[in-house]
């Protein structure tokens, strides 16, 4: 039996017909076609499926319903402001952070909800709060690099 | 091509470009200026191409452009793109030639359609031999251009030059016209005839100069597809029922309890069991529901013992390179070091599974596939189904990371056979656990090394022989006089599928002789760096460790516990030498990468920046095989299924990394994807032994290997 939930993404009411057992990740990327966040372990041990759920990172592929019913979620898709990127897309854009771009979505996520909690984080704090994100092309460096621009950028704003 | 052959191409070197049969294509093409560059007998080694007498519909070429009707920029190559940044390095190099700004061109990359045909993306080849291609292709464009303006504007080719989409009169600015008004209504076809003016390198505008890769705005988005971002009509799930065993055999199948999951359909074919569904989890949950029985081989070794049974089975073998005499070199050493080095099966894992998305329409199949090479995946599937290739259409599409693993194409089959049987478009998605035993993993080998070196510190011997890695940059480039390198092989030797992993086989065979190299150095008592350049015969390599070891600071004194290593390669045309400093924990063991410096003679490097990128990213996957990274099994049983049990380097474990190149704007270009991470085992293997003398021959050298080789 199906039941319908809703929940805020990106800003905007969703309502959706679930079986109850799926994954935040199956509901985005199948059910509302939001394929910006990615399946890559399915057991949250890669950071490839990150969302930002009530302020807070969650590894959208071991989060359910309990969790995202009612809640506001934001994602990839959710960040840019029209054509205008978010300061963490341009920094990602302008450091090159990225190449196979499969975990770009979940850094980026991983990334703001950092930057939600400690807008100065120091280098260290990044490393240990990314940790989680992988990627196997080997971008880290330059990942660490963007963030550490984006927050600079932010920061002066605020 | 059948696996074993692609395997043979991937462990060797590669040299040469490799042509195959002629495809008709013209007619398709819409219009606009269309340049087409053949590879004919005299190949692009010799310098360009050369006129072919072939007809006109029947030409060798493996990229096209096409100046559009708006001045915008088509070129097509069969390519593809998975992090290796090929899709800004090749734009770039058009721009250049062809006089437009980067934004105006658009990559068509790897669709069988649109795209002439190509071998697949692997061995570091592109930048090698699509790039210049492309170049040449690209200056004969602007040669067409400037003609048609000549007639145009009235004035002769010689007062005429190409800036930036249009071609001016020379001294007089304002006399111009722009591509998009030369190429209006036109449609002029040209296979390259001369060589055409590429240019030198001291013109360059655009190659040489760091560009921020093109697809990084779709890719920060969200908006960059992938093949399992697609999404058709009516389309269903597949998950394959998987047995636990590879090779493993189907006896019976109990489908009782698929009757629970309303709408999920049972699919079968041979050994081929999965279940389809409109929702991804619920052909998931239903597919486990299906009770296979399975006849399993039987294992024949393990993690442990699978280095002694390569030794015990595999008894044929073959020479690769011979000098002197062997018994000469002996008897003029003074020592003679001999040690076994070992490394085990590693997986690729991309952070993308392999996917693949299709649907039959009027018996002709389309299909998104996360592959390394469309046109091999067009042929397989054209095989399996008995259908013309033109029938088979791979289209373009980002590849979440390649490194070798996406060279095969077994997900692809699976998904066209469901789709064929089922009637209906079919997404299969493999999920992590499946990536972990059907990934074609790189393959375990066991390296046995003797060298003999003289009381002044030359090498007089040195005998290697490979087991399972294959020969793909062990040419010799130390002078040892008297050398014999054997290359020990067999068919189904390893427990499940194996193949080509970033470098395939370099990386292996680099560790074992730039360990032994060190090992050597050490046995007579002199210091490492100084050995190697008294032993380099290639200058290149002598001036590229050089310059690695004035940038890495090698006469720096080292701290307490820290350990420098150095370690040379070969790839893909391209030098490399690393040097790398480590802090290992004498209590528990752990290695702790403190700075790495890579140096490379590349060639040409066409975008300093992606080169950064590829170079800084080869060596933080290096430190991965290097230090963490071990399929654990027995026999066809894999017992490494997930990402907890396969630790690779993450953010804290990726220290400091410079690299540098050798200032060869003059040079072709040479391969940037692969080359920097053969040498990251070696060197750190050398920089543990320097650190707490521990010698390590078995890679991933864990903390357990490093305290047991660690002198009382």
């Amino acid at each position: 039996m199906k039941q319908t939930i809703g929940f805020k993404l990106n800003g905007k009411k969703v309502t959706v017909a679930i079986n109850g057992d799926e994954s935040l990740l199956t509901v985005l990327r199948e059910y509302l076609d939001n394929t910006g966040t990615k399946y890559s372990c399915g057991l949250g041990q890669c950071g490839a499926c990150t969302v930002i759920l009530n302020n807070q990172t969650s590894q959208s592929c071991i989060t359910y319903v309990d969790a995202f019913e009612n809640a506001e979620i934001i994602t990839i898709e959710g960040l840019a402001n029209n054509n205008e990127l978010h300061p963490i897309q341009e920094a990602f854009v302008a450091h090159d952070a990225l190449q196979c771009g499969f975990c770009t979505p979940g850094m980026i996520m991983n990334s703001y909800g950092l930057l939600l909690k400690n807008p100065n984080p120091s280098r260290e704090e990044i490393i240990s709060e990314m940790e989680v994100n992988l990627c196997r092309c080997g971008s880290y460096n330059n990942i660490v690099d963007a963030i550490e621009t984006a927050s600079e950028k932010m920061f002066k704003k605020l | 091509m059948e696996a074993e052959k692609i395997n043979q191409l991937y462990f060797s070197d590669v040299n040469q470009p490799i042509r195959y049969d002629r495809r008709k294509f013209l007619k398709q093409l819409g219009k606009g200026i269309i340049v087409i560059f053949s590879l004919s007998e005299l190949s692009l080694l010799q310098g360009w191409s050369q006129p072919t007498n072939a007809r006109n519909e029947e030409i060798d070429f493996n990229a096209y452009l096409r100046v559009k009707e708006d001045g915008r920029v088509d070129c097509y190559t069969g390519k593809i793109e998975m992090g290796q940044g090929i899709i800004t390095s090749l734009a770039q190099a058009l721009a250049e030639e062809l006089e437009v700004s980067i934004d105006m061109v658009d990559m068509v990359m790897g669709d069988t359609k649109l795209c002439p045909y190509d071998a697949g993306t692997w061995g570091s080849l592109t930048t090698r031999f699509a790039d210049p291609v492309i170049r040449a292709a690209a200056a004969e464009a602007r040669e067409i251009l400037i003609e048609i303006a000549s007639e145009k504007l009235a004035e002769p080719i010689g007062n005429l030059e190409a800036v930036n989409g249009s071609v001016f009169v020379k001294g007089n600015a304002s006399k111009k016209i722009d591509y998009a008004a030369l190429t209006k209504g036109k449609k002029i076809v040209r296979s390259l005839t001369k060589k055409p003016e590429i240019k030198k390198a001291k013109d360059f505008k655009i190659v040489g100069k760091s560009v921020i890769s093109t697809d990084a705005l779709a890719k920060v988005t969200g908006r960059a597809k992938y093949s399992a971002d697609i999404k058709l009509y009516g389309m269903v799930h597949a998950s394959v029922v998987r047995p636990r065993i590879f090779g493993s055999k189907k006896i019976a199948v109990d489908a009782s309890a698929l009757k629970n999951f309303n709408g999920a359909q049972l699919i079968e074919d041979g050994d081929l069991v999965a279940v389809i569904h409109s929702e991804s989890e619920v052909a998931a949950k239903a597919a486990q529901s299906i009770k296979i029985t399975w006849e399993a081989p039987e294992s024949k070794a393990n993690t442990e013992t699978i280095f002694k049974y390569f030794e015990d089975t595999i008894t044929q073998s073959t020479v690769f390179e011979e000098g002197g005499d062997l018994e000469v070199g002996k008897q003029n050493s003074e020592k003679i070091v001999q040690a076994d080095y070992h490394d085990g099966y590693k997986a690729h894992a991309a952070i993308e599974t392999h996917c693949a998305t299709c649907y039959f329409e009027n018996d002709k199949l389309t299909i998104w596939a996360s592959t390394q090479t469309p046109f091999g995946t067009q042929k397989e599937l054209a095989d399996t189904f008995k259908m013309p290739l033109e029938d088979v259409h791979v289209k373009q599409i980002f590849l979440g990371g390649g490194f070798g693993g996406k060279i095969y194409n077994l997900q692809a089959v699976e998904a066209a056979k469901i789709a064929k049987i089922s009637g209906k478009p079919v997404q299969l998605v493999w999920t992590r656990r499946e990536e972990f035993m059907y990934d074609r993993f790189r393959p375990a080998a066991l390296l046995k090394i003797r060298s003999g070196v003289d009381s002044f510190g030359k090498l007089n011997l040195w005998e290697f022989d490979i087991y399972c890695a294959g020969t793909r940059g062990t040419k010799l480039f130390y002078n040892a006089p008297n050398n014999l390198t054997r290359f020990f092989n067999k068919n189904d030797v390893h427990p499940f599928g194996t193949g080509a992993w970033r470098a395939p086989g370099n990386n292996t065979t680099t560790f074992a002789r730039e360990s032994h190299i060190d090992a050597t150095a050490h046995a007579i008592g002199q210091d490492p760096l100084e050995f190697r350049l008294k032993n380099l015969k290639d200058e290149n390599m002598i001036a590229t460790l050089k310059l690695a070891a004035d940038t890495f600071g090698y006469n720096t004194p080292k701290k307490e516990g820290h350990g420098y290593g150095i370690a040379l390669g070969e790839d893909a045309g391209t030098l490399v030498a690393i040097i790398s400093e480590v802090r290992v924990d004498k209590s528990t063991g752990e290695v702790h990468p403190v700075k790495i410096v890579c140096a490379q003679d590349m060639g040409q490097v066409v975008n300093p920046h992606g080169a950064t990128v590829q170079t800084e990213g080869g060596v933080t996957m290096g430190l991965g095989y290097a230090l963490y990274e071990e399929i654990e099994f027995d026999g066809g049983m894999v017992e490494t299924r997930t990402f907890s049990n396969y630790p690779f380097t993450t953010f804290s474990k990726t220290p400091k990394i410079t690299c540098v190149f050798m200032d060869k704007m003059n040079a072709a270009p040479q391969g940037g994807g692969e080359p920097a991470i053969i040498c990251v085992g070696g060197s750190i293997a050398n920089a543990v032994f320097d650190a707490c003398g521990a010698r390590v021959n078995r890679m991933p050298i864990t903390p357990k290997r490093v305290l047991a080789a660690m002198p009382l």
